[in-house]
């Protein structure tokens, strides 16, 4: 995969410009970023934009970053886009729930250059 | 989800602020690309203009509070988004990230607690001029660091 299109869901917008600062630190060639604040914004942004990679907070009002995850499943363009939680919940319980939702990867803040090279890159068809 | 009476014992019990410190060190380190330490207690506190808030529900009941003069948080700020804010909307937000996340670390240090605890969204007061009356009024913990010679304060208030 060459360009990616990334969709970015989190309520603070200094962490959505963290997250896509990482992944371009990663060496992730990004052709377009779309943000959303929370799972409700991101599911109407997922209609009009095709994307190749999501990244998302879980606590976030209105819909949390689970629902959404578990809400993409039923988004026919957006089937088999790997999601990456980025998330400060670290509980176990929280990881089984993510990716028993359909999420691939799952990160917890704070999260250094390497944590996003390693859960991401292999996601986009890049090696670590 | 009810308060844990035992965990909210061992706080009583065990010395967690050694645990709030590593948490704040982690968060600052790690986001920031900045070392900071506890100040001494000769310190002065900081001038808190802005302050922001996580509550923590369940198996700990309570808020983490992080607070600031109104220059550092503009210095948080700018450290996390590699350039300077651009409203103090920003600036809010990027302190209540840094409390999320020294809330969420902290709670993933704390064995057995994780699992059972659950994380507000961040709120960020600015101005200086509010008093804080927290419902968990019970056990208290601080720890004050120095951003570059600048005070930041991290309280830990829980309900008994």
């Amino acid at each position: 995969m060459d360009k990616i299109r990334a969709l970015i869901v989190d309520d603070s917008s200094v962490m959505r410009k963290i997250v896509e600062r990482s992944l371009r630190q990663a060496g992730i060639d990004l052709d377009k970023v779309v943000e959303a604040a929370n799972g409700a914004e991101a599911l109407v942004a997922l209609q009009n934009n095709a994307v190749d990679l999501i990244l998302c907070d879980i606590n976030m009002p209105v819909m949390d970053g689970l629902e959404f995850v578990r809400q993409v499943a039923t988004v026919e363009s957006a089937k088999g886009v790997p999601i990456v939680m980025i998330t400060t919940e670290g509980s176990e319980s929280h990881v089984v729930q993510a990716l028993s939702a359909g999420a691939r990867g799952y990160i917890r803040k704070p999260f250094t250059p390497d944590q996003v090279k390693e859960h991401i890159l292999p996601l986009v068809g890049k090696k670590p | 989800m009810s308060t844990d009476t035992a965990l909210a014992k061992r706080s009583h019990e065990e010395n967690w602020l050694p645990i709030l410190e590593l948490a704040t060190q982690e968060v600052f380190e790690i986001m920031l690309g900045c070392q900071v330490k506890p100040a001494a207690e000769s310190e002065p506190k900081p001038n808190p203009e802005f302050t922001a808030m996580v509550g923590l529900a369940g198996a700990l009941c309570g808020v983490v509070t992080v607070c600031c003069d109104a220059k550092t948080a503009r210095q948080i700020a700018q450290f996390m988004l590699a350039e300077a804010a651009d409203s103090e909307e920003q600036v809010g937000d990027a302190l209540g990230e840094i409390c999320n996340m020294v809330a969420g670390n902290f709670k993933n240090k704390l064995a057995g607690t994780d699992e059972r605890c659950l994380l507000s969204v961040p709120t960020v007061i600015s101005g200086g001029e509010y008093r804080f009356h927290s419902l968990a009024d019970g056990d208290s913990l601080e720890t004050v660091v120095l951003l570059e010679a600048a005070p930041v304060a991290v309280r830990l208030q829980l309900k008994r």
